[in-house]
């Protein structure tokens, strides 16, 4: 038997991956290009405008944010104020600012991307089929193994991490998109109907409304892995938190990796709380 | 004329489906084509005609069909052969947009389950229809409005549906397929998912409303007492089947085959009930100290057409009607004897329900109960048809 397998040749998986991203990079760099330096000349400067604000004001307009979202509670405001004080009198806010800006755009497309997709999932079976082993494939490869492309493809910075992140991240907000309207009662979507509701009535009218805080927990999931996806993403030179640590790593700098760290554990706790009461009733 | 006009409708579920409607047509069974096919008869050749303003029910135990019936008329579950006419229109081979025309103004629903969109409050519900034809704001709320005090909810217009009751959930659902107007009126067991009591106060407003909106209704049931009372004609299903169609009466005093039989006879108290356990307390004159004056009163204070008048001993004498005693009243005759109709129905204590609904039928008074000449009670109609209905209106404590 051993011989047997042993006689089969390697097949050579690797190089046929390594020409199919070459050939993607090369293909597409009239797509790939101007995304690099355009979406990474929007994504330096908003992070820089947000760098010049006054820390304070930032501060504040949190915990306005915090307070008016979790229904006028003042847990969260206070938590916030505190957390990004502690993170300014480190001098990681410039670091901060640069994690934001990745997460926020990150999360963004994701959604923007996601949604539809959940709601074409939801609606043919044949789309389903197709879509879900490719997020399970998305989901379940290793984070790291999509920076190597993301590097191929967009050169190194904070584009490609919003690539990764893209990647990494989208599978929950679809997934949840799904689930959500096809978990819309069967007797509601045949009220819709009885009625002569068109198909995008039925959808903007019951079913969205109905999915909403299943795909609010799918966005709530989406935005806390683009965090860690844009952290990992300091290793191909995205800027942020993540790079404080992967320095203090490869310094074996225990303190200061461990302060960056948790800079990430308040930025993850706040904006986890504040997606999370988007989706309370109020 | 008809409003609806369904002709050889049938639905069959699974894959051979035109397979199964060849055997079908042949007259093979359900069970044998689920054998032969893998396929299930949903509803099988259904044919029948629904008139204007009248409450069709159609009823059937679990599984029989009748869901999925009222789902073709409506075309929420496509049909595999066959017609729906309404109003000269075949919803069963029209295109979307014609079927969406027919959905919005000429046909609305109400679900067992209410069906309510709990993100919308009781106005926004009952907006829903109005809202998909893309009518006004402001004319919507007011249709809504309108078709809630209808239904009893004033005051309710910015509740959410998980405030109410059940009862007043189904209200909302009703005001819902009311407020765009339909012709025709579809309920799936719309009182089964309320309890007892409120489900016959539904009934009762349900046919209150009837009177005032003349809709046509149908109206799907399992439950034969519920077909009773509400419909104007009843078709019983089995198996995919229409059995039979026909009056409440027709159906209780002659069911077509084994299977209405057996459903009715569980039903069919008019066997063991009698007189004595159906009557109620008369209101009488005494003929010996009271003339028509007296006798006129009591039926204006009592709301009756007519009153049976007996003597000191409670011997029944005979029975005079409002009119007569009006005239006499007026003509200044003061003997009740002048005017005494003689010739009432009468029973025993001990008749059966089943005889006294043959009397009845045709009797313009309510029937007199006696036992050795003197009056015990009368029986009304209503009584007769709630007793064979579901036991309603039987005295509990009719041996004393």
């Amino acid at each position: 038997m051993k011989m047997l397998l042993d006689n089969i040749p390697e097949i050579p998986m690797a190089d046929w991956i390594n020409y199919g991203v070459g050939w993607i990079t090369d293909t597409f760099s009239f797509f790939f290009d101007p995304v690099k330096d355009g979406f990474g000349a929007v994504l330096d400067t908003s992070a820089e405008y947000l760098s010049i604000v006054p820390p304070i004001i930032i501060i504040i307009l949190m915990a306005l944010v915090a307070f008016f979202i979790s229904g006028k509670k003042i847990a969260l405001p206070i938590f916030a104020i505190i957390g990004l004080i502690f993170i300014q009198n480190q001098g990681l806010w410039e670091e901060l600012m640069y994690t934001f800006t990745l997460v926020l755009y990150a999360s963004l497309i994701s959604v923007i991307v996601g949604i539809p997709l959940g709601i074409l999932m939801s609606k043919s079976n044949l789309a389903e089929n197709i879509i879900k082993p490719v997020l399970d494939f998305m989901q379940t490869m290793p984070a790291f193994v999509y920076l190597i492309p993301a590097v191929a493809f967009f050169g190194i910075g904070m584009v490609p991490g919003v690539f990764a992140s893209f990647i990494f991240a989208t599978p929950p907000v679809v997934r949840f998109t799904n689930l959500g309207i096809r978990q819309v009662s069967d007797e509601l979507v045949e009220a819709s109907e009885a009625f002569g509701a068109t198909g995008n009535q039925k959808l903007f009218k019951v079913e969205l409304p109905m999915a909403k805080k299943t795909i609010m927990a799918g966005v709530n999931q989406t935005v806390m892995l683009s965090l860690s996806m844009v952290v990992i993403a300091s290793m191909i030179g995205a800027p942020g938190l993540g790079r404080e640590v992967l320095s203090a790593l490869q310094r074996a700098d225990a303190g200061p990796g461990f302060v960056a760290g948790l800079g990430i554990v308040i930025l993850a706790i706040i904006i986890d709380r504040v997606t999370q009461n988007l989706n309370k009733d109020k | 004329m008809p409003v609806i006009k369904v002709n050889n409708l049938s639905k069959i579920f699974g894959k051979k489906t035109k397979e199964a409607q060849a055997l079908l047509d042949e007259g093979y069974s359900k069970d044998e084509i689920l054998e032969k096919t893998g396929c299930t008869v949903g509803v099988n050749r259904a044919t029948f005609e629904v008139e204007e303003g009248e409450i069709f029910v159609i009823m059937g135990l679990s599984g029989s069909g009748k869901s999925t019936l009222v789902r073709l008329l409506n075309r929420l579950i496509e049909p595999t052969e066959g017609d729906v006419e309404i109003e000269g229109e075949n919803l069963a081979k029209m295109g979307g947009e014609d079927l969406r025309k027919i959905r919005r103004e000429k046909m609305s629903m109400v679900f067992q389950r209410f069906a309510l969109f709990p993100f919308r409050t009781v106005l926004e519900n009952a907006e829903f229809g109005l809202e998909i034809q893309g009518i006004e704001k402001e004319e919507r709320s007011k249709k809504a409005n309108t078709s809630l005090d209808l239904v009893g909810l004033k005051g309710y217009a910015n509740q959410y549906p998980s405030q109410l009751s059940g009862g007043m959930q189904q209200r909302v659902g009703l005001a819902r397929a009311l407020a765009n107007d339909p012709e025709v009126l579809l309920m799936d067991e719309a009182f089964s998912a309320l309890d007892p009591l409120i489900r016959k106060d539904m009934q009762d407003e349900l046919l209150d409303l009837q009177v005032k909106m003349r809709k046509t209704i149908i109206f799907i049931t399992h439950d034969l007492d519920e077909a009773l009372r509400i419909g104007d004609r009843i078709a019983l299903m089995k198996d995919g089947s229409i059995v039979q169609v026909g009056s409440p009466e027709e159906i209780l005093i002659n069911p077509a085959n084994d299977y209405v039989e057996r459903f009715v006879e569980d039903v069919d108290r008019s066997k063991v009930l009698t007189a004595e356990n159906i009557m109620k307390r008369p209101e009488t004159v005494d003929i010996e100290k009271h003339g028509p004056r007296v006798a006129l009163e009591r039926m204006r204070e009592q709301g009756l057409s007519s009153i049976y008048i007996i003597d000191r001993s409670r011997n029944l004498k005979g029975y005079v009607t409002a009119d007569e005693a009006k005239r006499a009243k007026d003509d200044g005759i003061g003997d009740l004897n002048e005017i005494l109709n003689k010739d009432m129905p009468t029973v025993d204590l001990s008749t059966s329900i089943h005889e006294i609904f043959n009397i009845i039928h045709d009797s313009p008074v309510p029937v007199a109960v006696t036992e050795d000449g003197k009056l015990r009670g009368i029986v009304v109609r209503g009584a007769v048809i709630a007793a064979l209905a579901d036991g309603n209106g039987v005295n509990e404590d009719a041996t004393r």
